[in-house]
């Protein structure tokens, strides 16, 4: 059975007449059917795509909705807006724990969630389905006659010798856009003090800030940066032209960031958002998860660096807004060396 | 003949009783004592946390030209998710002013002025414990005060206490099982002295009168002491009574002999019929108060013999061969044919004497309830690891009711009201073979008429 994909114009939906904006919104399954599972997620349709399929083959006369948002608004959708949406995806792993600290999640057990190692569930309301190792990606290009750095220190070394090599040449998310990369700086502070060195190094060589990790790789892989820290590693290697860039897990410390999904206090259709629950976990904890983000067969042999962000509520730190300013005052001070 | 005993209540009822109940008092006070414990604990715990995290808080804060720095700590809420996944909330003032954290979270109070304070209270639809601690800072020469609320739900804690309640309950019900065993077990050792004690009483054969030997429990001692001396009692009135009768019995025969004669000559020299018939009728009757005085003192004799029965070889082919030669005269004068059916060596162990009695009691009764001009037959076997003396008469044989009772003292068959007897015949013979480990059985014979009366004794 193929199923229809429907792409359907914003407007005719009353979601539309939402506060929260909507990046785009796909319709899988037939239209006239009465069961719908309404997903706001932060990832690409492309992604989820044969995961919904496959859910969709299971449950006949089902049909998903699904809706793409940034992080920021989908926490706003379900805290403020309490949008009526079944299950949220999220790689904000801080947003969806503060969900679910807040209590704008509804819990929910079965074996599936059970099976989840600790590290991959915080109490009976948040699933982590993907593990997502921040990698530096290294063109190849600008490091030719060089070593190819394992650590951070070895990176500092690297732009300490080289500093017109690399000049203007350092991407990094921009703390103050991006919540992936405020929470992959605030995991990496937590971890090592040579974060704060590695950034101000950056700073010292007028680095370049980003939004988004595809368009820190497309200027890796256009030869305008040289480095681009901190960038999600699965998107670098999915890429066709992997043979431009290196893309470097540090053996000091890697941070892994964990998509979630969890299902929204106010949920219309509790019924379908548990099987889709069950069904997306099975799906990525499982080997026939390769189409989804799936980094474990790289993770399994670097346990011992792995740093995973731990779900719960220490998460909840670096969102209070008296510590995130005071954090990026610190950033600020560091990268832009005013 | 026994006497009904009354019962009322039972030790090992009582004893179980006592000590389930005081068991199930026990395993619901560890229960409860178990479960508060573990509930003020976790409690404790939970708020000790609590306090760490707020303190944590408060100590990363400090005043600087009038404004507040604080530096919120990772700890402090890393460590709240140690114990438990529970929800956390926090709020921070500085002085009246709300800095961080959750606006709408209440806050604790107390009593006295330093804290921190704890309460128990409901944020968000859920129970949340409740701590609100206070630090005393100096801006610009005036004091000034952060307040830290931290709050936490109490899920984690709920999930521990049911599942240390249900831990004490299996640990109560343990205790309770166990101390079941143990009692059934208790009341099963402390009751058994009285039932070997019954045992050995109840197993012992009709005269056994020997005071109890085994070592009692010292609470049984005047039980055992009082039914050994009343044994005693009864065992010195038995044999006086017993030498009564011996005593009567041969002070009786005695004469009866020296009147027998006398009716014989008298018998020789009358000459009329009548009288002839009444002196005939004497001699029967003297004969038989003879005869009962006889088996009187066989009586008293077996019953002395058995006491200390000797432990010879007998030979029982012999033993019943001369039986037979002995009584045969007594036989012949009713025409009544002796016959012995001997197969094998048999022998026993035992009292001669006391067999030769027990012997010639049954046969005396087989000539005795014989009709003219029949035969008794005696036969010795060995069957399936016992000697087997067997007597067959062709008489009435036994009334089907009485089979059993016929073995007591002067207890006499229903059919053979008309035959002068005493009754003790089986009797003798019965304590004979109980003595000798052997059994006296009696029934009537398979075919044709007859009693037949087994003597079995257990094989040399």
């Amino acid at each position: 059975m193929r199923h229809l994909i429907l792409s359907l114009a914003v407007i005719f939906w009353p979601l539309a007449l939402s506060a929260f904006e909507i990046e785009e919104r796909v319709l899988f399954g037939t239209q006239d059917n009465a069961q719908t599972v309404r997903v706001i997620s932060t990832g690409d349709v492309r992604v989820f795509e044969p995961m919904i399929n496959g859910f969709l083959a299971d449950h006949p006369g089902v049909s998903v909705d699904y809706t793409v948002v940034s992080s920021s608004e989908l926490m706003k959708a379900i805290s403020q807006e309490k949008a009526a949406f079944d299950v949220a995806i999220s790689s904000a792993m801080d947003l969806q724990t503060k969900l679910a600290n807040d209590g704008f999640t509804a819990s929910y057990t079965s074996q599936a969630t059970q099976s989840l190692p600790d590290w991959a569930r915080w109490r009976q309301d948040l699933f982590a389905f993907t593990q997502e190792p921040a990698a530096i990606v290294l063109s190849k290009d600008a490091f030719s006659g060089l070593p190819i750095p394992q650590t951070r220190q070895d990176l500092i070394e690297i732009l300490r010798q080289h500093p017109d090599r690399f000049r203007g040449k350092i991407g990094t998310y921009d703390l103050r856009q991006s919540g992936l990369g405020y929470l992959f700086a605030t995991q990496d502070s937590r971890t090592s003090e040579v974060y704060w060195r590695l950034t101000e190094v950056m700073g010292a060589l007028d680095a370049q800030l980003y939004c988004c990790s595809s368009d820190m790789i497309n200027d890796v892989s256009s030869g305008k940066l040289a480095i681009a820290y901190n960038v999600l590693g699965v998107y670098a290697l999915s890429r066709e032209d992997t043979d431009r860039f290196t893309v470097l897990l540090p053996s000091d410390f890697t941070t892994v960031m964990m998509r979630t999904a969890l299902i929204p206090e106010n949920a219309q259709n509790k019924e379908l958002a548990e099987p889709f629950i069950d069904y997306l976990l099975k799906v990525a904890w499982t080997n026939s998860g390769q189409q989804m983000y799936d980094a474990s067969a790289t993770l399994a042999e670097m346990e011992d660096s792995l740093r995973r962000i731990r779900l719960g509520p220490g998460l909840l730190i670096f969102l209070d807004e008296y510590k995130k300013k005071s954090f990026l005052n610190a950033w600020e001070n560091a990268i832009l060396q005013k | 003949m026994s006497a009904e005993v009354h019962s009322r209540g039972s030790i090992r009822r009582r004893l179980l009783v006592q000590l389930l109940l005081g068991a199930a008092v026990l395993a619901i006070a560890l229960f409860f004592i178990v479960q508060s414990l573990a509930r003020e604990l976790a409690e404790e715990s939970q708020d000790n946390i609590l306090a760490a995290a707020a303190s944590a808080i408060l100590d990363a804060t400090s005043v600087r030209q009038g404004e507040l720095l604080l530096d919120l700590p990772y700890s402090a809420f890393s460590m709240l998710s140690n114990i438990s996944n529970d929800r956390v909330f926090y709020a921070v003032y500085f002085g009246e002013t709300f800095v961080t954290g959750y606006d709408d979270l209440p806050t604790a109070t107390g009593s006295d002025n330093f804290g921190p304070w704890f309460t128990t209270s409901e944020y968000r639809s859920e129970e949340v414990r409740l701590i609100t601690a206070v630090r005393r800072l100096s801006s610009g020469g005036k004091p000034v005060s952060v307040a830290v609320t931290m709050a936490q739900t109490r899920d984690g804690q709920r999930d521990q206490l049911l599942w240390i309640s249900q831990i004490a309950a299996a640990l109560g019900t343990g205790f309770f099982v166990s101390v079941t065993v143990l009692a059934l077990l208790a009341a099963r050792s402390s009751i058994s002295p009285l039932l070997r004690l019954t045992d050995s009483v109840g197993r012992r054969g009709p005269e056994d009168l020997r005071p109890v030997a085994a070592p009692v429990p010292h609470e049984m001692v005047p039980l055992v002491a009082a039914l050994n001396s009343f044994m005693d009692r009864l065992k010195r009135s038995l044999a006086k009574s017993e030498e009564f009768i011996a005593d009567a019995a041969h002070r009786v025969r005695t004469p009866l002999a020296t009147v027998r004669t006398q009716a014989e000559i008298t018998y020789r020299r009358v000459e009329k019929e009548e009288n002839r018939a009444s002196i005939r009728e004497m001699i029967r009757a003297i004969d038989e108060s003879s005869r009962a005085a006889g088996q009187m003192l066989d009586h008293a004799m077996v019953t002395f013999r058995t006491d200390h029965l000797e432990q010879d070889r007998i030979d029982l082919n012999s033993l019943t061969a001369e039986m037979i030669e002995r009584l045969r005269p007594t036989a012949e004068l009713r025409d009544i044919e002796l016959e012995l059916d001997q197969q094998n060596a048999t022998e026993t162990i035992g009292d001669a004497i006391l067999v030769q009695s027990a012997l010639r009691n049954i046969l005396d009764n087989a000539i005795k309830y014989s009709p003219q001009d029949s035969t008794v037959t005696v036969s010795v076997a060995r069957k399936e690891g016992v000697a087997v003396l067997t007597i067959r008469d062709q008489g009435i044989g036994f009334a089907d009711t009485d089979v059993e009772n016929l073995k007591g003292r002067f207890a006499r068959g229903t059919n053979v009201e008309s035959i002068v007897g005493s009754g003790l015949g089986l009797t003798i013979a019965d304590d004979v073979l109980r003595a000798h480990g052997g059994g006296l059985s009696i029934a009537n014979n398979s075919e044709g008429t007859g009693a037949c009366v087994t003597l079995s004794f257990p094989l040399q």
